[in-house]
């Protein structure tokens, strides 16, 4: 069996991904993506962890993030669509309404 | 009904007479305004009469009576006590009796006033202090009267608001004060420090078996009575904090003859007179007032001399006169000090009337140098001013020869220095009797030095002329509760007052009755001397001469306010623009206040720039909290291990 500490560190790998994209990225979907890749990074820290103590509980908890994933999902495509219909652009940097 | 059992009711009514002028008579016609403000006066007066009465009947009890707690704090308790005993009896008849007749005069002197409500409500309310003061059984509620005055004082001296001159005398007034309010206030604050109690039964009772301190020595007691004696200065205008009254003749003229010569300059010689068991435990203490009571009667009457205002004359009369009662108590003749207050009531508060009598008849003017010959004009006023005149002089068997001649007689008893005393006050005697009569000569007698077309002379209307006379009747008379000792009998009114003051004999004189009939007809000759002298130098048709040398000085008031102006408002106000206004207010609390403005303005500058509004660097923040937790969290995991990989 994959010891639990491979499992871990992959999803460490994946979130520390997600995190340096979510930073240096402009584009709006590739943030997006980054977003749920560290969502998925801790999927499956939690269902490695779960399957390592034999407990249900982590599965659990992987089911509702898919669920407000797919929610959020939702959402956010729909404020980078309108985004994108509004400035003709996905480029994070033209979204500074709140800017200074 | 009872009234010494409901005393509180003899200052309340006046002060409910205030609070409805105050309130309500503006819309008042005239009418009702003063016939509120007598009745409530003369109630009060009744009142007054009826818990003497009752007084008497219990045979003159010492009453006491505590209405209710005022301030309770740990062991000090000030109560609204009232207490009545002899001296009260006194204060109480001269404040509600020469009060009523001012108020009826007003009514005739204020008519064609503006404010003619708010004279009264100001006058009612003056009445309500006066009362509290005198009827107070402890220092504390003898305070709240004492400022109380002040501020009626304050308000009637600054009546004509209108007039730049008048406010700034009220001011004065208030101000100077507050120097001696001040010192009574420490002094009471010794006195509690002391004994515990501000309570006049109880402190007095505790300071009584003391023994004496010695003459010279400043202990406790002589520093309280120095302290009280100094607040006395400032209430009853005496050196060096006089320089008030004369100005506070800027007020309307019934308030100069009801507040600042018949009752609240007397205050100062009550307290002194109600503290009389500390001061003779004093005698340092009473040394000064002797002194300063002195010299302030003959430096007050040499101003008085040249004077060419008709109130001020007065004022400085006043002065002086207050300056004998504290001679009186100084050398220990407290009921003489109290006697002459009475009688300095009666005559005062007539020559002030009778003094508006002939400003109301002049239409206005108050320069004696614009009078002459009225006495054919203003007949009662002028027979009026005459008795007083001669009250104040003190010609046999006016008034004030029974009062000042006792204080002189005390004085000259009196040990050590008492002759110097003695000789200082009839020296006084004298400048009093040539000053007032300068001021008949030069009023009522003599060529007219005003324009006939201009000024109708005419008498007053009767509710003026009758208080005249009744004062006039009372300069007269009030003096003979003394008249029996003259012919070797008893002095009623100091043996009325001795309960309270002790009974003011000095023991070990021999011949005193001869003695003091010999002092008697030396004040006397005193009194005929200065009369002579004013004839010889006014009687006849006189130009107003040249102020030069003595009689600039004196004109000038020896340049006292000029004095102070350089030597205290001076720098005062020095100081406050170039130190407390310009260093301390704008540099030190505005610069604070602004410093702390601009610094969290700077620091707020700075720190705003981390909410940039762009969400990546919200992220990036966001990531180095994440990083500081797993810093925090695992640091002492990964420490040891750091540590211990190293050995």
């Amino acid at each position: 069996m994959v010891p639990t500490n491979y499992y871990v560190l992959l999803s460490a790998i994946l979130f520390g991904l997600g995190i340096v994209a979510f930073v240096f990225k402009r584009n709006i979907i590739t943030i997006f993506m980054a977003i749920e890749l560290m969502l998925n990074a801790v999927n499956l820290a939690f269902v490695a962890f779960s399957q390592a103590l034999g407990k249900p509980d982590g599965e659990v908890f992987v089911l509702f993030v898919i669920i407000v994933a797919a929610a959020e999902a939702a959402v956010g495509l729909g404020i980078i669509i309108l985004t994108a219909r509004n400035r003709r652009s996905l480029n994070v940097e033209n979204v500074n309404l709140l800017k200074l | 009904m009872p009234i010494l059992e409901h005393l509180w009711i003899i200052p309340l009514l006046p002060l409910l007479g205030s609070a409805l002028n105050g309130l309500l008579g503006w819309k008042w016609p005239n009418k009702t305004v003063h016939s509120v403000a007598l009745a409530a006066t003369g109630l009060s007066f009744a009142c007054a009469l009826e818990a003497v009465r009752e007084f008497v009947a219990n045979g003159q009890q010492l009453f006491r009576k505590e209405f209710f707690d005022w301030i309770v704090a740990g062991n000090f308790r000030a109560g609204f006590d009232l207490q009545f005993d002899q001296l009260t009896v006194v204060m109480v008849l001269v404040v509600t009796g020469v009060g009523f007749l001012i108020h009826i005069y007003s009514t005739g002197y204020m008519a064609h006033e503006e404010g003619y409500f708010r004279f009264f409500s100001y006058l009612n309310l003056f009445m309500f202090f006066m009362l509290i003061l005198v009827l107070a059984a402890n220092y504390t509620l003898l305070f709240v009267g004492w400022e109380g005055v002040g501020l009626c004082s304050y308000l009637l001296i600054g009546f004509y608001f209108l007039k730049k001159s008048a406010t700034n005398a009220g001011k004065k007034a208030f101000i100077v004060n507050r120097i001696g309010d001040f010192g009574f206030m420490l002094g009471m604050f010794l006195l509690f420090r002391t004994f515990h109690t501000l309570d006049f039964t109880a402190l007095f009772a505790q300071a009584g078996p003391l023994p004496g301190e010695a003459m010279g020595q400043f202990g406790t007691l002589t520093v309280a009575c120095i302290l009280l004696f100094v607040g006395a200065t400032g209430k009853s205008a005496q050196l060096p904090l006089y320089v008030w009254l004369p100005d506070a003749m800027e007020g309307p003229t019934p308030v100069s003859a009801l507040i600042h010569a018949a009752t609240m300059v007397t205050a100062g010689v009550y307290v002194v007179a109600r503290s009389h068991i500390l001061f003779t435990h004093a005698p340092t203490a009473m040394y000064v007032v002797a002194i300063v009571g002195c010299a302030t009667a003959f430096f007050a009457a040499t101003i008085g001399l040249v004077q060419s205002d008709i109130k001020k004359v007065l004022a400085y009369s006043t002065v002086s006169q207050l300056g004998y009662m504290f001679l009186g108590c100084g050398v220990g003749a407290f009921s003489a000090g109290i006697f002459h207050l009475m009688t300095h009531a009666f005559f005062k508060a007539l020559l002030f009337l009778a003094a508006g009598s002939v400003i109301h008849a002049m239409g206005g003017e108050q320069d004696m140098w614009h009078m002459g010959g009225l006495a054919s004009k203003i007949k009662v006023t002028f027979w009026c001013m005459l008795f007083g005149t001669i009250a104040i002089a003190g010609f046999f068997p006016f008034a004030a020869f029974f009062s000042k001649d006792a204080i002189l007689f005390a004085a000259f008893n009196h040990e050590p220095g008492g002759k110097a005393l003695y000789a200082v006050g009839l020296l006084a005697a004298v400048l009093t009797s040539f000053y007032m009569f300068r001021l008949i000569w030069l009023t009522f007698f003599g060529q007219k030095r005003y324009d006939e077309h201009h000024v109708h002379v005419h008498e007053s209307p009767l509710n003026m002329t009758i208080p005249l006379m009744i004062l006039a009747a009372l300069s007269l008379t009030g003096g003979w509760f003394a008249l029996p000792a003259l012919v070797g009998g008893k002095d009623y009114f100091s043996e009325f007052l001795s309960p309270v003051l002790g009974s003011g004999e000095i023991a070990g004189i021999e011949n005193a009755h001869n003695l003091e009939l010999t002092l008697s007809g030396v004040a006397m000759l005193a009194a005929v001397v200065g009369l002579i002298v004013a004839w010889r130098m006014y009687a006849k048709d006189v130009k107003r001469g040249k102020s030069e040398g003595l009689h600039k000085l004196l004109y000038n008031k020896y340049y006292v306010d000029e004095l102070y102006q350089a030597a205290i408002v001076g720098p005062l106000v020095w100081i406050s623009q170039n130190v407390l206004w310009k260093v301390v207010d704008v540099g030190v609390i505005d610069g604070t206040v602004n410093g702390i403005a601009s610094g969290t303005t700077a620091v707020g500058d700075r720190v705003r720039q981390v909410q940039s509004g762009n969400t990546r660097s919200y992220a990036v923040w966001v990531l180095i909290g994440a990083l500081l937790v797993f810093g925090i969290i695992f640091w002492p995991i990964v420490h040891p291990a750091l540590v211990g990989g190293m050995r």
